[in-house]
């Protein structure tokens, strides 16, 4: 295969472009807002502490696995919000599960984790089914039934909930320590023995499978078909609305593996402390990757890097963390503008080459006729 | 991808220290004379200027801070973040040599623990928690009888009355609101047994945003007054803002919750105040900063209730005189056990 340096050379040309115009935007908006511009890029152009660097991975990992469950709908040109939703009933249904301690040790944890998943999936179906069904927006619906999840977890939370003494917090049932995923430790080689998630390789599982599932076999050609053109996957004998199922299922199932390295790795239950919006973010990171298997990877790690590192924002440099916040929007919103821009640039280039060798072939032909 | 972002940043760092300079926003450098003893403030979501929960944390640490001359340093949670942001804020702050931490919140429980652990040379003190996940040489755990003092502003406000219709705005359904809700129904019934109460929560967990939302406490509180209430209790920290407009607006009354939030609120909405629940957050914080510069720090939960006035009501704008010796009455009825304020609501 020859190296296409031009394709290369727009690849890399939207990121940069993206990065630049979010650096001289959120600069914008600091001098706006009268804070200390210097100190502030100071923090967040600051190499990772060790132990920052593991919980950026962690985090990262995490937002991978949300990442790839919007992905998969992406590609079907489904808009999955509802992975906030799917997630948070799915790793309540294996908390509760795994805490009840019916199996012992790897087992429990395999089977909660399937559980996860076919919690997340069924939570997913409802839209799907309601999308072939009824025709209803999977967008809507899926909005719709994140508000749902947070009521129905919130309601079987408290029928569920351990009373710990002299803690105000809820929560379901601690796992027993033979049914925890024990984390990786880095001290070799970071001066931290704080440990990465033993699940990572669960999500970099599910990076491969998903890579090979779309690239390699029919059901990922007939899934990137229907994205692209639903009538030219009608007309090649694709059953669109089996897809649209397929694909909301396969989607609410990965959105069920989001809070398994939570639960097993760092909360060991489920509260009404768990991590919220995780649906979200892996939404704006799965834009930033452009679906892309190893993509989404960079972008995961991006994005943890920036909301672990607005920590030091509000102690070092005395700004708001919100700032983070808006910063991850700008870049978000500039990598959607930037791809774009850089699409009809490369149009513009293909177009242009086209021409440029039709009308050398044309020359040729004419000094032809002449002769 | 990466270098290219390390590279950029390079070039942009570089650009900015030429063109910025002119600002002056470096960080200020901490050079002192003496000694002080360095205080770092971890606030729950909503942060300093909530009027409410955080703030009236924030008033123990300034109290401390004129009279030892502390140095401090504080940062806020953000609403859905991660157990690793929490820990790593603590980490931070000992990072910058604030060597004595206030963590204000229940969800900080776990993380204090374990960085407490990682640091045992480092003071803590941790507001409403004394789970075994908290405890530790060095953690000084702050916890109230929020139901107590609840108790006698549901009395207040039953006492109040004159539709017989009273109302409660949580600010996220968890345990710990529930405990106010608890005793405030429990103090209005005591007071007048068939007592109409509408109760509300703002938003569900795992989504906190129902301590930081203006509207939605307003919307509640509109809704509460206009079908007949006349007084509201709010427990949603800076929402509660919203229920006294909804009450400025209507005409009505509405308690306020933590601080005396007849001083810390809005001043066009103050005359709508009829008292607050103190929770003496600020008490709690005091105590532990006050340990520090004394040397007589000591772990292990201090509760703080009616017995030590850890919680109570406010009679800021003397607007509850007249009834304040009944109100004095069921307090020494709860401190001498006569009366015992549940924790958590009946089920209905």
């Amino acid at each position: 295969m020859k190296l296409d340096l031009r394709r290369i050379g727009l690849a890399v040309a939207a990121p940069v472009l993206a990065i630049g115009v979010a650096l001289i935007l959120a600069t914008l908006i600091l001098l706006v807002a009268g804070d200390p511009v210097v100190a502030v890029w100071q923090v967040l152009f600051k190499a990772p502490l060790p132990r920052q660097v593991v919980a950026i991975v962690n985090e990262a990992t995490v937002l991978y696995l949300s990442a790839v469950a919007v992905a998969i709908g992406f590609k079907m040109n489904l808009f999955n919000i509802g992975v906030d939703g799917q997630y948070r009933v799915a790793s309540f249904a294996a908390a509760v599960f795994a805490g009840a301690n019916f199996l012992p040790g790897w087992l429990n944890i395999a089977v909660a984790i399937v559980i996860s998943m076919i919690t997340g999936a069924l939570w997913a179906l409802i839209a799907g089914a309601l999308k072939v069904g009824r025709g209803v927006s999977e967008v809507i619906s899926t909005i719709m039934l994140n508000y749902i999840a947070t009521y129905l977890v919130a309601f079987f939370l408290k029928m569920a909930a351990v009373k710990v003494e002299g803690s105000n917090a809820t929560s379901t049932a601690v796992l027993a320590e033979d049914s925890r995923v024990p984390g990786i430790s880095v001290n070799w080689l970071l001066a931290t023995n704080n440990k990465i998630y033993g699940l990572i390789f669960l999500a970099i599982a599910v990076g491969f499978i998903y890579w090979f599932v779309l690239n390699k076999t029919r059901f990922g050609f007939d899934l990137r078909a229907t994205g692209q053109s639903e009538t030219a996957a009608v007309a090649s004998g694709i059953n669109v609305k089996k897809m649209v199922l397929a694909s909301m299922v396969i989607s609410g199932a990965a959105a069920g593996l989001v809070g398994m390295p939570l639960l097993f790795g760092q909360d060991y239950a489920y509260g009404d402390t768990v991590q919220a919006g995780l649906g979200f973010a892996g939404i704006s990171v799965a834009l930033l990757g452009r679906n892309h298997p190893a993509g989404m990877a960079i972008a995961a790690l991006l994005w943890g890097y920036l909301s672990q590192i607005s920590n030091g924002l509000q102690i070092s440099a005395g700004v708001s963390d919100k700032l983070v916040l808006i910063i991850q929007g700008i870049i978000v919103l500039s990598v959607v503008i930037a791809y774009e821009v850089v699409r009809r640039a490369g149009l513009r280039l293909e177009q242009r080459r086209v021409a440029s060798e039709l009308a050398a072939q044309a020359s040729t032909k004419t000094e032809e006729v002449a002769v | 991808m990466h270098k290219v972002i390390k590279s950029i940043a390079v070039v942009a760092a570089a650009a900015l220290t030429l063109t910025a300079c002119s600002t002056g926003g470096a960080a200020p450098s901490a050079s002192d004379t003496g000694p002080k003893i360095k205080i770092g403030m971890a606030y729950d979501v909503g942060g300093r200027g909530d009027q409410s929960f955080n703030d009236s944390a924030a008033l123990g640490l300034d109290k401390a801070a004129k009279e030892f001359g502390v140095e401090t340093k504080e940062a806020a949670a953000t609403n859905g973040e991660s157990e690793s942001a929490r820990e790593e804020r603590l980490n931070q702050l000992i990072d910058a040599g604030y060597t004595n931490i206030v963590a204000v919140g229940f969800a900080y429980a776990p993380s204090v623990g374990k960085v407490a652990k990682a640091n045992p040379d480092v003071k803590f003190a941790i507001v409403d928690d004394a789970s075994e996940a908290s405890t530790g040489d060095n953690i000084m755990n702050i916890t109230f009888a929020e139901n107590e003092g609840s108790f006698l502003v549901g009395a207040a406000a039953a006492l109040k009355s004159t539709t017989g219709h009273i109302g409660f705005v949580g600010g996220v359904q968890i345990g710990l609101i529930e405990k106010f809700e608890a005793g405030f129904v429990a103090g209005a019934k005591a007071v007048k047994p068939d007592i109409k109460i509408s109760v509300k929560y703002l938003t569900q967990p795992p989504d906190f945003s129902g301590f930081a939302s203006v509207d939605k406490g307003k919307a509640a509180a509109e809704g509460m007054y206009q079908g007949g209430a006349d007084v509201v209790y709010h427990a949603a920290g800076g929402s509660g803002g919203g229920v006294f407009s909804a009450a400025k607006a209507a005409g009505k009354m509405a308690i306020g919750v933590d601080s005396d939030q007849a001083l810390t609120a809005a001043e066009d909405v103050r005359s709508v105040i009829i008292t607050s629940m103190l929770k003496r957050v600020d008490v709690g914080v005091y105590t532990f900063i006050k340990s520090i510069h004394d040397g007589s720090f000591k772990a292990g939960n201090n509760v703080f209730d009616l017995k030590v006035d850890g919680v109570g009501y406010s009679t800021t704008g003397g607007k509850i005189d007249d009834i304040k010796a009944q109100l004095d009455a069921y307090k020494a009825d709860i401190i001498s056990g006569k009366i015992t304020v549940p924790a958590a609501p009946a089920k209905k």
